[in-house]
């Protein structure tokens, strides 16, 4: 459907976009791939080495000094921090909507530019185990979501998979489809989104995002007039791109209100695209608000015989029964095929809940302290029991709850804000959670 | 099955940290007691148990779990109405108790849990606070301090592992605090098995298990307890997988609502926030948005119009 090869625009865009700080080869930037290939080879494999990995990057000077390996524990905590303040920032502000059933398709750029080896092996495989990391955190925060993917390749978008709620077809389908060749074509992928997306029922998130590895698009006709088009259809586009910073991306993330940005490395990736998974703070104009009705089954006991209603087999053991009718079905979420019902298990449902109650950051505990009245206080981490003074008398680095004032390990700190999603100190108190 | 999931972390030893969650919820073991008192006098098989003799069960399950492997590490949490709290940690290097010698144990644990039933009650004791019948004991606080006890990150030598003996009701007030440990603990691998010796099934309890790949259990007669504790719970997780452990008789995925934390199998779902409410709402109490345009159901709009259609002959 968007097969049309004419090119009619090229936008070689490393030039129009300020470049990302990005390790590059030296020149070879307003070149072809061909010449960078030949720059490559120029180098010598020694030099390749250490041009490549940088592992003077993992070295940092003390105050006296010294050279010693980054202290990354307390550097990914801190890292940690900064994300969940900025988070707990912009949940204050706006009051807590979010849009929690999308429908996301994700573009992967499978062009000529996918096949370069600044990402180890290639950009195209680093990219496909990021999308598959991704693909099941995304189920995993958004139950009730849908996910679709759409790959560009030879100036032509190809739906690999229908937009979809499992995550184990969806990571088959791509990674059986890993080659690539050709030019990419921002306008075609958004044009055959846009004639999926525009479908689906109103109260949906319609979202794309895009992993972009080139640095031009070839498109058929007007590209302006398709991220017009996506506006109106409030389909809300971010990309990611693994380059340089291209005008023509960051014009489509700002006019349809997504994200633009540029990893630097395979690890910077990771995390920008991981960025993606929580939902997003809905707007309030682009899906309207609804009550959907819905039913919550019960489990069949094992054993039991039944028929169900969507295979019509009989089926021994398993199944869920629809409340309003009865009917049996296999699996959930699901519509009754009797009733229409919308059928899902509360676990579905609760999978989403620490998005609308999340737990209030803690505070830093500094270790500056007078010794006397941290010595009144726990000196045990209250998540694991673990002593919180690491050498001699002096306490590590721990964190507060704001509420219960029970303290905490740096780890437990993140454990409790990324996985539990409960303060153990505020839980185990009745007052605090009536 | 998600049971399948939990074996997939390769362990050559079959070295377990089992945390132990007891319920120690003096409202229902003193109706426990009660009936147990009655039931004795007329001959009936006996389905409930008072508290010394669930101890009697339950204290030798905590040493044979640490007979069957000298590396085991076992932690017993008492999950109370007001606050929950730890008691008794194996791998704490004797903590006072001794040399870890079986009767010290034994006395330290009954004293420790002694000294948090006091403390318990006196956290509830407040003004304003109405002790009702059903009172729930606060299960997410304790399922919280075993998951934040055995986070894989902290303990990556033993395969952790969870056992809640649960006997009072469900508080639906915690709904969303208990799924979130569920699936935190689903996220680690750490199977929830749970031993409820309530009169009714507990909801939670039923989905822990099951969404974590733990074993479900209500035990028949709760006089052979102990059978059933160690027949089927103290099992490390690699024998499991060559036992045949009792099947989840029917799971209850009925979610409570919102508005009046009523357990429910039909209702209405914000588009915005996936809160559940029991009826049509004006406006969503938890995010705000307006749903003025009714129900998108189509069926639940042609009830509506029966229904007044009925009305207007």
């Amino acid at each position: 459907m968007s097969g049309s090869v004419e090119v009619q625009r090229r936008f070689d865009l490393a030039g129009m976009g300020e470049e990302a700080t990005r390790r590059r080869r030296r020149g070879g930037e307003e070149d072809d791939e061909e010449e960078e290939d030949e720059d490559e080879r120029g180098m010598e494999a020694w030099e390749r080495a250490y041009a490549d990995e940088r592992s003077w990057e993992d070295l940092q000077e003390d105050e006296s000094g010294l050279l010693r390996p980054i202290d990354t524990k307390t550097l990914v905590h801190a890292q940690y921090r900064r994300r969940l303040l900025q988070k707990s920032a912009a949940s204050a502000a706006s009051r807590i909507q979010k849009g929690l059933i999308r429908y996301l398709y994700l573009v992967v750029d499978l062009s000529r530019a996918a096949s370069e080896t600044d990402y180890r092996p290639s950009r195209m495989v680093a990219v496909a185990k990021c999308a598959e990391a991704f693909i099941r955190e995304f189920f995993d925060q958004n139950p009730l979501s849908h996910i679709g993917l759409v790959t560009i390749k030879d100036g032509v978008a190809h739906r690999l998979t229908d937009i979809g709620g499992s995550p184990e077809s969806q990571i088959k389908a791509l990674m059986g489809k890993l080659e690539c060749s050709g030019d990419a074509s921002l306008q075609n992928a958004l044009e055959l989104i846009h004639g999926y997306l525009s479908q689906i029922p109103s109260y949906g998130h319609r979202e794309v995002l895009i992993l972009y590895s080139a640095r031009n698009t070839c498109d058929p006709g007007d590209i302006m007039e398709t991220i017009k088009n996506c506006k109106n259809a409030k389909i809300r586009c971010s990309v990611i791109g693994l380059s340089a910073e291209i005008f023509i991306c960051k014009h489509l993330c700002e006019e349809t209100g997504g994200s633009y940005t540029v990893a630097l490395d395979e690890s910077h990736f990771k995390e920008l695209l991981l960025e993606h998974a929580p939902p997003p703070p809905a707007i309030a104009e682009y899906a309207a608000a609804n009550l959907i009705k819905m039913g919550f089954p019960q489990r069949g006991a094992e054993g039991v015989i039944a028929i169900c209603s969507c295979h019509k087999d009989v089926k021994i053991g398993g199944g869920y029964t629809c409340p309003r009718c009865k009917a049996r079905v296999c699996e959930l979420p699901a519509e009754c095929r009797i009733c229409g019902l919308t059928l899902v298990s509360s676990p579905h449902l609760a999978r989403s809940y620490h998005h609308l109650f999340p737990v209030t950051p803690f505070n830093e505990v500094s270790s500056v302290v007078p010794f006397k009245l941290s010595q009144k206080l726990a000196q045990t981490c209250y998540g694991c029991q673990q002593s919180l003074l690491s050498h001699g008398s002096k306490p590590a680095p721990h964190v507060s709850c704001p509420k219960c004032n029970q303290r905490f390990c740096l780890d437990c700190d993140i454990y409790i804000h990324e996985s539990l999603h409960n303060c153990p100190g505020c839980e185990s108190h009745r007052s605090s959670t009536t | 099955m998600n049971a399948a999931s939990a074996p997939s972390k390769l362990y050559s030893d079959d070295v377990s940290l089992i945390v132990v969650l007891l319920d120690a919820n003096p409202f229902f073991w003193a109706s426990s007691a009660a009936a147990a008192g009655d039931s004795a006098s007329s001959h009936h098989p006996t389905t409930t148990l008072p508290f010394s003799k669930l101890l009697n069960h339950v204290i030798p399950l905590l040493n044979s779990l640490l007979l069957l492997n000298q590396l085991n590490q076992v932690v017993l949490v008492a999950t109370g109405v007001n606050s929950c709290g730890y008691i008794y940690d194996s791998g704490d290097g004797g903590g006072g108790s001794g040399c870890g010698s079986v009767p010290a144990i034994c006395s330290e644990i009954l004293r420790r849990l002694e000294e948090f039933v006091v403390k318990d009650r006196l956290q509830g004791k407040g003004p304003d606070k109405v002790v009702a019948t059903g009172v729930s004991s606060l299960l997410s606080g304790s399922l919280s301090l075993a998951l934040g006890f055995s986070d894989p990150e902290l303990d990556i030598h033993s395969l952790g592992q969870i056992l809640c003996l649960q006997g009072s009701p469900d508080g639906p007030e915690q709904y969303v605090a208990v799924m979130n440990a569920i699936f935190s603990a689903q996220r680690s691998m750490i199977p929830i098995d749970s031993c409820v010796m309530g009169v009714q099934h507990s909801a939670f309890l039923q989905q822990a298990s099951y969404i974590t790949g733990g074993v479900y259990l209500k035990p028949q007669q709760l006089d052979g307890l102990f059978q059933y504790l160690s027949a089927v719970f103290a099992t490390d997780l690699q024998s499991r997988n060559f036992l045949q452990l009792p099947k989840p008789a029917g799971v209850d995925f009925r979610a409570s609502c919102f508005c009046h934390k009523k357990t429910i199998d039909m209702g209405y779902v914000c588009s915005v926030c996936l809160s559940i409410f029991c009826k049509h709402h004006k406006k969503c109490s938890t995010c705000g948005s307006d749903f003025s345009q009714g129900p998108t159901d189509a069926n639940a709009s042609t009830d509506r119009k029966r229904k007044t259609s009925e009305v207007q002959p």
